[in-house]
C-alpha cells in the first residue's frame, strides 16, 4: 500500500512520456474501452432488471409466486434486489480486473 | 446500574471513542485533510462509507417509514443502495484516476470552465447543508429521549465532538471515526432486531424471520398475518402499494441518480490508493450498508404486527410500559373518542392512536422488553449514525470553500499552509452553522429531503458521469445542462412544497410524478440538454479530450514507467 509512481503521473500527467508508447497503448486503451463498456451494459441490463423491473414494474405480475414464505415481487423490492446490488459490484470488480490484465492496462504494482 | 446511567456511559464512552482516534490521526497536510492522505484500505474506506451514508434518517426513521407505507417503502430501500451499484460502476474508479481532492475539482477541470466549477460548487453547498440539518435534528432527538438534556445542550455537546475531529482530523480523522461509528451503530440496529425477530417468529435472522410463519400457532407468515390484520382495521395491505408506478418508479430513480451525485459519497472514493481499490471499496460499502437497509424492512413489518398486537383493543390502564414512556415526548398519542377507554387503532376518523414514526427503532428495545444495556446502545448508535454523516458532509463543505472557491478561484496565490487553516475555518463555520440549525430547526426541514436528492441526481450527476463517458460535452453544454436540471428540479420542488402545497396531488403533478420523484425528470432533461448545446458548440479542445482518456485506463502509471 505504499506511494506508488502512479500518484505523481496522475497529478502531473507529463505527455512526453506518453508519447513513447503512443500506437500501443492507443489501440490497447481502445480496445480496453469497448470491451468495458460491453460488461458495463450486461451489468446495468441486470442492476435495472431486479430493481425498476422486478422491484417495481412487474410486482404485481410477480407477486402471483411465492418464495421463501415471501409474495415474489415484494421480496424483490425490499431484499432480493439489494443483495444482487453487492453481487454486481464485485462481479464488476473481478472481471474488469481481469480484462484490465489483458489489455495490461491494470493498476497492479506486480505488473509494472 | 439503571438505564439512564448506562446511556450516558454508553454515550460518553463512544465519545471518548471518537475524540481519541481524532488526536491519534491528526491531518498535517491539505492532502490529509481532503483525501486522507489517499491511503485508505478499501475494506476501512468502505465501512467508513456505509457509516458516512447512514444518517440518522437511515437509523431511526427509515424503518418507520417502511412500517407505515408496506410495499411503497420499496423506493427507500432500492433508491439508497442501487445508487452504489451506479457510482461503483459509472463514477468512483475514474474519479479515483482522475486524483484531486474534490467534486467541483473534476467538473471544473472537465469543463475547462471556473463557471462550471461554481455551479457546482453552489450545488453541493446547497445539498450538502439541506441534509445536515436533518442531522442535527436527530441528534437532538436522541439526547432529548434517552439522556434527558434539553435538545440545546445534546447539540452542542454533539457539535463539539464533532468539532474537535473534524476540524483536526479532516478527512483522516473522520474516515477512521467512522469507522468505529459504524461499529457502534450496526451493533446498537442488530440487537433488537435480531431480539424482536425472535420473538414474533423464532427465528434470529431478522431477513429470514421477515418471510417465516408467525410463531402464535396460526400457521401464517408474518407478511400474510400482517395483510390481513390491516385490512380488517381498514388499512390497505402491507404488501399492495397504494402510490401509482409511475411516481414509485420515479422517486426510485430520483434517489438512485441523487445517491450516485451525492458530493460526500463521490469524494470518499478519492481516499483510496489504487482505482481498482476505488470499485472494491464501493462494493464493501454497499456490503456494509446493506446488513442494515435488508434487516429495516424485516423490522418494519415486525413492529408494526406488534403495535397491532399490543395496542388495538388494549385498555388504556393496561396499555405497555412502553407506550407511556413515549407518551410523555409527544410522539404517542392516545384520544378516547368513544369514551370506552380502551385504544382503537384503525384506518380513517375512529382512529384514536396516534404513532410517530421515528419511534420504531428507538422504542423497539422496550417494546421486546429487552434489557436496559439494549436502550442505552440504541442510543449510542443513533448518535453515531447522525454524528457520522454531519462530520462527512462538514467536510465537503468546508473543503468546497477552502479549495474549490478560496484556492481555485478568489486567491490562487495562497500557500498550502494558509489553504489548511482555511479549510479548518470553514470546517469551524460549518459546524457552528449545522448547531444552529439543530437548535433552532426550520421548520422546513422535512420538506426540504427531497430537495437534496433531486438536486443532486438533476445537476451534479449526469455532469459527472457524461463527463467521463462522452468525449463530446462540452463546457456551453454541461453548464447548460446543469443549469437547466437544477433550475426546473427546485421550481417545480418549490412550488409544490412551499408555494401551493395544496395543490400538492396527482392530478397536477407532470405526469403523475410527485415532488420527490421530479429529479428524475430534471436529470434527464439535464442530460438532453447537455448534448444539443453540445451539437452546436466547438467540441473540448485537445487536452481535456486526453484528459478523458486518461482516466477511463486504471493504469496512467503502468504507461508511463512501463518502459
Amino acid at each position: 500500500m505504499s506511494e506508488q509512481p502512479q500518484h505523481h503521473s496522475v497529478e502531473n500527467p507529463s505527455p512526453q512520456d506518453h508519447n513513447d508508447q503512443k500506437t500501443l497503448t492507443t489501440q490497447n486503451a481502445a480496445d480496453y474501452w469497448h470491451t468495458n463498456l460491453r460488461l458495463l451494459a450486461k451489468l446495468l441490463t441486470v442492476w435495472f432488471v431486479v430493481s425498476f423491473g422486478c422491484g417495481i414494474l412487474l410486482v404485481d405480475w410477480l407477486d402471483q409466486f411465492t418464495f421463501f414464505g415471501f409474495k415474489l415481487g415484494f421480496w424483490f423490492a425490499q431484499q432480493g434486489a439489494i443483495y444482487v446490488f453487492v453481487a454486481l459490484i464485485f462481479i464488476y470488480a473481478w472481471r474488469i480486473q481481469t480484462i484490465e490484465r489483458q489489455f495490461g492496462v491494470d493498476d497492479d504494482e506486480g505488473s509494472l | 446500574m439503571s438505564t439512564q446511567l448506562l446511556t450516558y456511559l454508553f454515550v460518553g464512552a463512544s465519545f471518548a471513542l471518537y475524540i481519541g482516534i481524532a488526536i491519534w490521526s491528526r491531518a498535517g497536510s491539505t492532502k490529509d485533510f481532503y483525501v486522507a492522505g489517499g491511503g485508505v484500505h478499501p475494506v476501512v474506506n468502505g465501512m467508513a462509507t456505509a457509516a458516512d451514508w447512514m444518517s440518522a434518517a437511515s437509523f431511526i426513521s427509515m424503518a418507520g417509514i417502511i412500517s407505515f407505507m408496506g410495499r411503497d417503502g420499496s423506493v427507500y430501500l432500492l433508491g439508497w443502495t442501487g445508487g452504489y451499484v451506479l457510482l461503483a460502476l459509472l463514477m468512483a474508479p475514474y474519479l479515483r484516476k482522475f486524483g484531486r481532492f474534490t467534486v467541483p475539482d473534476f467538473i471544473g477541470e472537465r469543463y475547462y470552465s471556473k463557471t462550471a466549477r461554481m455551479v457546482a460548487v453552489v450545488c453541493l453547498i446547497f445539498v450538502s447543508f439541506t441534509y445536515v440539518a436533518g442531522q442535527m435534528r436527530g441528534v437532538g432527538i436522541v439526547f432529548s429521549r434517552f439522556l434527558e438534556v434539553d435538545v440545546e445542550t445534546g447539540v452542542i455537546i454533539g457539535m463539539a465532538v464533532v468539532f474537535m475531529y473534524a476540524v483536526l482530523g479532516g478527512m483522516k480523522g473522520i474516515t477512521y471515526t467512522q469507522v468505529a461509528q459504524y461499529c457502534v451503530l450496526i451493533f446498537a440496529y442488530m440487537v433488537p432486531a435480531i431480539f424482536i425477530s425472535i420473538m414474533i417468529t423464532g427465528n434470529p435472522i431478522p431477513q429470514l424471520g421477515f418471510g417465516s410463519e408467525v410463531a402464535d400457532g396460526s400457521g401464517l407468515s408474518v407478511l400474510q398475518k400482517l395483510d390481513s390484520v390491516l385490512t380488517d382495521l381498514g388499512f390497505s395491505a402491507y404488501t399492495q402499494g397504494s402510490k401509482s408506478t409511475i411516481d414509485v418508479f420515479a422517486i426510485t430513480a430520483a434517489l438512485m441518480f441523487g445517491t450516485a451525485g451525492l458530493p460526500h459519497v463521490l469524494v470518499r472514493f478519492f481516499t483510496v490508493p489504487k482505482v481498482s481499490d476505488a470499485r472494491k471499496s464501493a462494493g464493501y460499502a454497499l456490503a456494509f450498508i446493506a446488513i442494515l437497509y435488508t434487516t429495516a424492512p424485516a423490522v418494519a413489518s415486525f413492529a408494526r404486527l406488534n403495535l397491532v398486537d399490543t395496542v388495538h383493543n388494549t385498555s388504556y390502564e393496561q396499555a405497555p410500559q412502553w407506550f407511556s414512556n413515549w407518551e410523555s415526548t409527544g410522539l404517542v398519542e392516545w384520544q378516547d373518542k368513544n369514551n370506552d377507554g380502551v385504544m382503537q387503532y384503525s384506518a380513517g376518523a375512529a382512529n384514536e392512536v396516534k404513532i410517530d414514526r421515528d419511534i420504531m427503532v428507538l422504542a423497539n428495545p422496550e417494546i421486546a422488553n429487552l434489557p436496559g444495556w439494549v436502550i442505552a446502545l440504541v442510543a449510542a448508535g443513533g448518535v453515531a449514525a447522525a454524528l457520522s454523516t454531519a462530520a462527512g458532509l462538514l467536510l465537503v463543505i468546508s473543503s468546497s470553500i477552502s479549495h474549490d472557491l478560496l484556492k481555485q478561484t478568489l486567491m490562487p496565490s495562497i500557500t498550502e499552509k494558509q489553504e489548511l487553516l482555511f479549510a479548518r475555518m470553514a470546517a469551524a463555520v460549518a459546524v457552528c452553522i449545522a448547531g444552529l440549525f439543530g437548535i433552532y430547526p426550520p421548520a422546513f426541514v422535512a420538506q426540504v429531503v427531497a430537495f437534496a436528492f433531486g438536486l443532486a441526481a438533476a445537476s451534479l450527476f449526469p455532469a459527472i458521469v457524461l463527463g467521463i463517458f462522452s468525449k463530446r460535452i462540452n463546457k456551453q453544454g454541461a453548464i447548460a445542462g446543469m443549469l437547466l436540471g437544477l433550475i426546473f428540479t427546485f421550481v417545480y420542488i418549490l412550488y409544490f412544497k412551499f408555494i401551493s402545497p395544496e395543490l400538492n396531488s396527482a392530478e397536477n403533478w407532470l405526469l403523475g410524478i410527485s415532488p420527490e420523484g421530479i429529479g428524475f425528470i430534471g436529470m434527464l432533461l439535464n442530460i438532453a440538454a447537455a448534448f444539443a448545446v453540445s451539437r452546436f458548440t466547438a467540441p473540448p479542445p485537445v487536452e481535456v479530450q486526453n484528459l478523458v482518456d486518461d482516466i477511463r485506463i486504471p493504469s496512467g502509471a503502468a504507461v508511463a514507467h512501463s518502459h
